[in-house]
């Protein structure tokens, strides 16, 4: 298939940005749309110019580095996946296809599409741990844990930190990746003795980040972070 | 080269735990005092800065992704082994120490063995403590499978995404330790240079992916986790930023590499479907506990797989292994895939894949079942492929996926520089010649956790670490070497990219010392790779400076070394002429086809040694000896 492409192209946090078009052509539809953009690139640095700057590194949709604005939405037209997951057989031939970093400004754009998501990291070092030093920990299964509260914690742990969740909020918050972190470690008994010093609110519900999250994370994380941020201001 | 592996005496059982006695403190009062460099936040970079800064190290750790949580242990799948032993299926620390040194078709370290069987337990014990959310049953208990041959249910998953909440918990202690401030972390930032002074490891030179900025950083002493080599492959399931910079410059320097041609082949990905194709897809090899492998019993055979019938299928692992089927360990699975397709009975558009059939499974078990179990696999093949797993087989081929050669290491994880740590699948320690299932993290999280934070204090303890300002000529030195390099890649003004360099020596390694090798196809490559690097130093296009973020630059830098970290391999699978494990030489073979090893002669670690460029290197050799599991023929009939 032949594709047009309408590129966000800016070469540093400081620069100003602009659209850059360029043609992608004889593209398989089995390619993924970063394949799609390594032919690009390849055409660019053998014409001796920068390739498109873009995150990614698993490229299975595990590792969080990608993430990109395609037609307008974080991660691009399917649901539940990431930039890396999306294949070509999702366009059609002779689409134009709007490619953009994440915007927030939080995440300032680095270069082109990548953009520094170091914010994120921040809000765990601020608290997103159990306090467990290495050599301390009793038996594994000294605990039982209901799989109910254990399987609920694991739907939350399952945030790659991608950041598309920002990305899509209106306000540019953070608010479920700290809710999933808050939810991941607040259901399980390990997480209690921390829980009311870590709650963190509060949010206007649009809902948005549901919808852009690639794996899905629920917002009902989010009600319970304010119910934790409620019941921590009584303790 | 002097290779010293420190095995302690005694019973095996009380190895490690005397060995932890007679080493070295260092007084909580002067851990502050020293510095450690950490390179890479997997499970092994980020276990180890997280627990020597608990400690009360100084600890600098450094990552060349946008933040540590993105380390590729974060792709494992299936699971983590322990020798728990809470199914009471009769494991045990010796029965899990016994797996490994078998499953390495006996190409490692007893002692180091038996070690990683130990503190698996305290793994399993730390990951719950930090809250890491395990499988579990209704009872609440913590829920085990059996995994990649095991005869035992020793293994602890999280859904298929093991690796990630692996990761992410060593993430957030590490997260911890950088907000307390006891960690110093660095991201978007490459090790491109190691410093030596008076012969020890005692500074990296990094650069800094933003801005492109160079500097030296100093230390005490350095640890190397920085991962595997299989992208020399080009096509591999790492991720696409993994790279073996940082071992080869400390090789280069000094390191022994050991048993470089050790590569594990994992037999479940998803098959190239063109020459676009940029990495491959491992899908869990738990699918092979209910998939069924078979290709058409006749070349040539392109009816769809619902359109041949029964009996002119060959379900080849059934037939030849009949205890375990299906399930054979990876080294032989890969192996038979490959013949398969060779003997031009592969299938698929290219026919390059075998069937991995679940139609008897969800006769058996109903769809929901297996939905439930392999649901998101399904989904991520439907997604890749196009196809629905539910109504069609599976296609899959094996691809590279881990590597057990890495960095040699004595007991205390040093490698051959004083100073110099080597971590996690880095190193060459545990593996032989074959990994097991669930054991990479395994190990990663052992030497993070609980070993390195012990030797490493023990090598701080013996002093004469007299500090290094970082303008010492030796940083000098290697800032210079760092940037001429950079200032050589840039400075070629030729007409190919890296990507097509690295294409074209994956497929040289790929078929010369991928899944089948031999002397001729071997030395056919040794020849064939230095004519390779010569085209790209002397034809590489390269757009772009030095002095700012260059994506492209990155990848130029990464594929020279592998340039020659390739050459290597192929020596070494030369110099090994007997099949063990995932090096199978066709010379050696028993008349059913399976490995053949060549004990009396090869039952040791290839170490090598770096003479210079375009110099050959010179092989030492650790003998190995096996007091307690008796070299034997891995059968798996």
């Amino acid at each position: 298939m032949n594709l047009i492409l309408q590129v966000w192209r800016q070469d540093g946090p400081d620069s100003k940005g602009r659209f850059v078009r360029y043609e992608a052509n004889d593209i398989s539809d089995h390619a993924s749309f970063f394949e799609m953009l390594d032919v690009v690139n390849e055409q660019l640095i053998e014409k001796g110019e920068e390739p498109i700057h873009f995150s990614h590194d698993c490229r299975e949709g595990i590792c969080g580095t990608c993430g990109m604005v395609i037609n307008g939405t974080p991660h691009g037209p399917d649901p539940g996946i990431t930039t890396c997951q999306l294949h070509m057989r999702r366009f059609n031939d002779g689409d134009e296809i709007w490619v953009e970093p994440f915007r927030a400004t939080a995440m300032p754009v680095i270069k082109d599409l990548v953009v520094d998501r170091s914010a994120l990291d921040c809000i765990i070092q601020a608290g997103g741990y159990i306090s467990a030093n290495t050599g301390n920990a009793q038996d594994a299964n000294a605990i039982p844990i209901p799989k109910n509260d254990s399987d609920l914690a694991m739907d939350a742990a399952a945030c790659i930190g991608c950041g598309a969740c920002v990305a899509a909020c209106p306000n540019a918050s953070a608010m479920l990746f700290t809710a999933a972190k808050i939810g991941h470690l607040g259901l399980l008994p390990q997480g209690q003795a921390e829980r009311n010093s870590r709650a963190r609110g509060n949010c206007t519900n649009h809902g948005s980040c549901q919808n852009a999250c690639p794996k899905e994370i629920s917002v009902d994380f989010i009600a319970r972070l304010n119910g934790d941020f409620l019941r921590a201001g009584f303790k | 080269m002097k290779l010293i592996s420190g095995i302690p005496s005694g019973p095996i059982e009380d190895r490690w735990t005397n060995h932890k006695f007679d080493m070295k403190l260092v007084n909580p009062a002067n851990k502050r005092k020293f510095n450690i460099l950490v390179v890479g936040s997997g499970l092994a970079g980020g276990a180890a800065a997280a627990t020597l800064a608990e400690l009360g190290y100084n600890v600098e750790c450094y990552c060349y992704q946008d933040s540590p949580r993105r380390a590729h242990s974060i792709a494992a799948q299936g699971g983590i082994n322990a020798a728990k032993n809470y199914q009471n299926d009769g494991d045990s620390v010796y029965r899990l120490f016994y797996d490994t040194v078998k499953g390495g078709d006996f190409r490692s370290r007893e002692a180091n063995v038996h070690r990683l069987a130990e503190v698996s337990m305290n793994i399993i014990d730390q990951c719950i403590a930090q809250g890491v959310p395990f499988a579990r049953d209704y009872g609440g208990m913590l829920d085990n499978r059996s995994f990649g041959g095991a005869q035992v249910s020793r293994t602890f998953y999280a859904r298929g995404q093991t690796g990630q909440q692996l990761l992410l918990g060593a993430y957030s202690a590490l997260s911890r330790q950088i907000g307390l401030g006891k960690v110093n972390m660095f991201p978007f930032t490459e090790m491109l240079d190691l410093v030596l002074v008076n012969g020890k490891a005692r500074g990296i030179v990094i650069r800094d992916l933003k801005t492109g900025k160079i500097e030296t950083r100093t230390g005490d002493a350095v640890l190397l986790c920085t991962g595997g080599y299989s992208n020399v492959f080009y096509l591999s399931t790492n991720a696409k930023g993994c790279n073996a910079t940082a071992i080869w410059r400390a090789h280069q320097l000094g390191a022994g590499f050991a048993n470089p041609c050790f590569t594990q082949i994992h037999p479940t990905c998803i098959p190239q479907s063109g020459d676009y194709q940029s990495k491959l897809t491992l899908m869990s090899e738990s699918l092979r506990n209910d998939g069924r492998i078979w290709v058409p019993k006749s070349e040539g055979d392109n009816r769809k797989a619902r359109e041949i019938p029964e009996d002119e299928r060959d379900y080849y692992l059934e037939r030849l292994y009949p205890s375990f089927g299906n399930l054979t360990p990876r080294d032989i699975a890969s192996r038979r895939a490959k013949e398969a397709v060779d003997s031009g009975r592969g299938v698929g558009p290219q026919n390059n894949g075998v069937f991995l059939d679940f139609a008897e499974a969800i006769g058996r078990l109903g769809k929901e079942v297996i939905a439930e179990r392999y649901g998101n696999l399904f989904d991520m093949y439907m997604r890749i492929t196009g196809e629905d797993p539910y109504t069609v087989p599976m296609r899959i081929y094996p691809a590279p996926h881990y590597t057990m050669g890495g960095l040699w290491v004595d007991y205390n994880l040093e490698s051959t520089i004083p100073g110099l740590f080597v971590l996690g699948e880095a190193n060459f320690s545990d593996h032989g010649a074959n990994r097991l299932g669930a054991s990479a993290l395994m190990q990663g999280l052992a030497d993070g956790y609980f070993i390195a934070p012990y030797t490493v204090g023990n090598y701080l303890a013996q002093g004469g670490l007299d500090k290094v300002p970082s303008d010492h000529a030796a940083c000098k030195e290697a800032e210079g070497r760092v940037a001429g390099r950079i200032e050589r890649l840039l400075g070629i003004g030729g007409k190919r990219t890296a990507t097509s360099f690295h294409r074209e020596l994956g497929r040289i390694v790929w078929d010369a010392c991928g899944m089948a090798r031999n002397a001729s196809g071997l030395e056919d490559a040794v020849k064939k790779i230095p004519v390779l690097r010569e085209q790209f130093w002397s034809d590489l296009i390269l757009p772009g400076t030095g002095s700012r973020f260059n994506a492209a630059l990155e990848e130029a830098g990464r594929v020279a070394d592998y340039m020659e970290l390739a050459e290597l391999m192929c020596r070494d699978a030369l110099n090994r002429n007997e099949s063990c494990g995932g090096h199978f030489r066709e010379e050696f073979r028993t008349e059913e086809g399976e490995a053949r090893r060549v004990d009396e002669e090869y039952s040791y670690g290839a170490v090598w040694e770096y003479t210079g460029e375009n110099r050959e290197p010179v092989m030492h050799k650790e003998r190995l000896e096996f007091e307690y599991v008796k070299p034997s023929q891995r059968s798996y009939k």
